[in-house]
C-alpha cells in the first residue's frame, strides 16, 4: 500500500494498540506507525516500538482462549474482538512422553499449532497483519507464501470480507494450492521459486494503492503475531519459560519473536527471568542460516532452495542474521537434516504423539533428534519444540514411507498369515 | 548501454517520485554511478560506507539476484531491468 493511502485516510486513536511508532532494528531511525516496512535510512527491518502498560497474568487469564488474550501486547486496537477474525491460537502444549523417551530427554513438550483454524502458526500473524490492513483502510489483503500464508490470509480475508490475492510458487504442494483456492478467487501460481514470489510482491507493493501484502508492507505488524506462540508456552507452562526451544528457521521472523515474545514477559515480570537457549531448525536443501552458523559467518549467503521442507524453502531469509545473533547469545544453535530424515521426523512425532505434523514440523524434530545426538542439547534440561503446520498439508512427503503392513482378502486365514495376530499375543 | 531502473518506494525522494528512472553503464557499479550522478546521494543508500551492497537491500539484474551473479560487477546489456527491492520482505 502506498504511503498515499495512509495519509488520506486518518488512523483512529487507538488503532494499534500501545504501538507507538516504528523503530529500524538496524539503526534505530523512528518512523511513523504506517504501511512502512523498510528503514528510509538503512533498508534495515522496521519493528513496532511500544509503552507497554502494567499488564497481569490475572488480566490475560481472564482473556478469550486465543491471541486476543494477549492484545495488550500486540498492535492491534482493544476493541479487535469485535472484528470478524479467524480467532487462532491458545493451541494445546502438549506433554511429549513417548517422544523424550526415544530421544532420552527428560522433558518435553511440543506446542502443537497444526489446529488454529487453518492448520498452521500461520493464523497467528495474519490476524495482527489483517488488524493493520483494516486500520489502514486496504483494499486488498494479499501475500507472496509457500503455502501455508496463503491458506490463512485466503480463509481470514474470507471471513472480513475483504478481497484476497495470494501468490504462491507453481510447484507448491496440491494440497496447499486447494486450500487456498476454495476461500479465493485469486490465488496467482508464479513459475518460480518463493523467492521469485516474493520479489514480485515486493514490486506490486510499491505500485500498487490500498494493497496490504501481510508479509511486505504491513510485516511489522504481521510478525508480532508470532510473540503469541512464546506468550502461550510461558503461561502454559505455568508462567515460566522452558529451558530450550527448537524452532524452524524459514525467513527466521518466528524464531526471533518467540524470543521477543519471552524477553517482554520478563521486563513486564510476568514470568522469573532465567536462561534459556535458542535452537534453529533448517532442511540441508535449503539451509542458508545453518550454513552461516556452522561457518560462524557474519552474514547470510542466498541459496536456491531444493528440498520437500517446502514451507521452509526461502534461500533469502528476511531474518536470518537475527536467528544467527539469538541463537549465539542464548547458547543455542542451527542445525538442518536431509529430506530423509524430514520424513523419519515426520513419522517419529506421529508414531510415539498421534500428532501428524508437515514437513517443517519433521524438520524440527529431526534437528531435536540430531542435536542430542551430537551433544548440542542438553537432554537434562527441559525442552520445548513448535509443531507449526498439519501433515494432511504435505501428504506426498511420506506417501511412500507408510502405508498398508498388508492387503489380504477379507478371511480370517488370510489375517493370520500376516503374523499380526501375533501383535496382541505379545503384549498380552 | 541503456537500463531501466525500478526505484523502491523509500527512494524515490531522490527522483521526484519516479519509480522507473534510465540509466548508463556495462555492469551494475557503473549504473549506479550514472545514477548517482543523475540524483545524488541515491547510491550512498543502497550500497554501505565500504561501497558494498547494504545487507538489507537486494537489486536484480533481468530476474536474478545480483549476489547469484557478480554483484556489483554483474554486466548490464543494453535494455537490462534493474530493480532495488527492500530484502526484508517475505516469511
Amino acid at each position: 500500500m502506498s504511503t498515499a493511502v495512509a495519509e488520506k485516510a486518518a488512523l483512529r486513536e487507538g488503532a494499534f494498540g500501545h504501538a507507538k511508532g516504528l523503530s529500524c532494528r538496524e539503526c534505530g531511525h523512528q518512523v511513523g506507525l504506517g504501511p512502512f516496512y523498510a528503514c528510509p535510512e538503512c533498508f534495515g527491518p522496521l519493528e513496532i516500538a511500544y509503552d507497554f502498560p502494567q499488564v497481569t497474568r490475572a488480566e490475560i487469564e481472564a482473556g478469550p482462549r486465543n491471541i486476543w488474550r494477549y492484545k495488550a501486547l500486540l498492535p492491534v486496537p482493544s476493541d479487535i474482538e469485535q472484528s470478524p477474525n479467524t480467532e487462532p491460537g491458545f493451541t494445546r502444549l502438549l506433554e511429549a512422553r513417548n517422544l523424550a523417551r526415544e530421544l532420552g530427554l527428560a522433558k518435553l513438550w511440543v506446542k502443537d499449532d497444526s489446529t488454529n483454524p487453518t492448520n498452521s502458526f500461520k493464523d497467528r500473524v495474519v490476524a495482527c497483519a489483517l488488524s493493520a490492513a483494516r486500520e489502514l483502510h486496504a483494499t486488498v489483503f494479499a501475500c507472496p507464501s509457500t503455502g501455508n500464508l496463503a491458506n490463512a490470509v485466503a480463509a481470514a480475508g474470507a471471513r472480513a470480507g475483504i478481497k484476497t490475492v495470494v501468490f504462491i510458487p507453481s510447484n507448491l504442494e496440491k494440497p496447499k494450492q486447494v486450500n487456498s483456492a476454495v476461500f479465493t478467487e485469486q490465488l496467482v501460481a508464479v513459475n518460480g521459486t518463493y523467492d521469485d514470489v516474493n520479489k514480485l510482491a515486493s514490486e506490486i507493493a510499491g505500485e500498487e494503492d490500498g494493497w496490504a501484502f501481510v508479509n511486505v508492507n504491513v510485516r511489522p505488524y504481521y510478525a508480532e503475531g508470532s510473540k503469541t506462540l512464546g506468550y502461550e508456552i510461558a503461561e502454559q507452562l505455568g508462567w515460566r519459560l522452558p529451558d530450550q526451544i527448537v524452532i524452524p528457521v524459514a525467513s527466521g521472523s518466528q524464531l526471533t519473536k518467540v524470543d521477543k515474545a519471552f524477553q517482554e514477559l520478563v521486563k513486564l515480570g510476568l514470568v522469573e527471568d532465567k536462561p534459556y537457549k535458542v535452537y534453529g531448525a533448517q532442511a540441508t536443501g535449503c539451509s542458508p542460516v545453518s550454513t552461516a552458523w556452522k561457518n560462524d559467518a557474519p552474514a547470510i549467503r542466498p541459496v536456491k532452495p531444493d528440498t520437500i521442507a517446502k514451507s521452509l524453502a526461502i534461500g533469502n531469509p528476511a531474518d536470518g542474521i537475527y536467528v544467527l545473533d539469538i541463537c549465539k547469545r542464548s547458547g543455542g544453535a542451527v542445525e538442518d537434516i536431509t529430506d530423509e530424515q524430514v520424513r523419519e521426523g515426520i513419522v517419529l512425532l506421529a508414531r510415539t504423539e498421534g500428532i501428524f505434523t508437515e514437513t517443517a514440523g519433521g524438520t524440527t524434530v529431526g534437528v531435536l533428534k540430531k542435536l542430542v545426538e551430537t551433544g548440542q542439547l542438553d537432554p537434562e534440561l527441559e525442552t520445548v519444540v513448535i509443531n507449526t503446520g498439519h501433515g494432511l498439508k504435505t501428504l506426498d512427503a511420506v506417501a511412500d514411507s507408510v502405508g498398508p503392513a498388508a492387503t489380504i482378502e477379507p478371511t480370517y486365514a488370510a489375517f493370520t498369515q500376516t503374523g499380526l495376530a501375533q501383535t496382541g499375543r505379545a503384549e498380552a | 548501454m541503456t537500463v531501466s531502473v525500478r526505484v523502491p518506494t523509500i527512494l524515490r525522494t531522490y527522483t521526484s517520485g519516479e519509480s522507473e528512472v534510465s540509466a548508463a553503464g556495462t555492469t551494475l557499479a557503473e549504473v549506479l554511478d550514472d545514477l548517482d550522478a543523475s540524483y545524488s546521494g541515491i547510491k550512498g543508500r543502497i550500497l554501505d560506507d565500504n561501497g558494498e551492497l547494504r545487507r538489507f537491500v537486494n537489486v536484480y539484474v533481468g530476474n536474478d539476484d545480483v549476489r547469484f551473479l557478480d554483484n556489483l560487477e554483474t554486466p548490464t546489456p543494453d535494455g537490462t531491468q534493474i530493480s532495488v527491492i527492500p530484502a526484508v520482505a517475505g516469511g
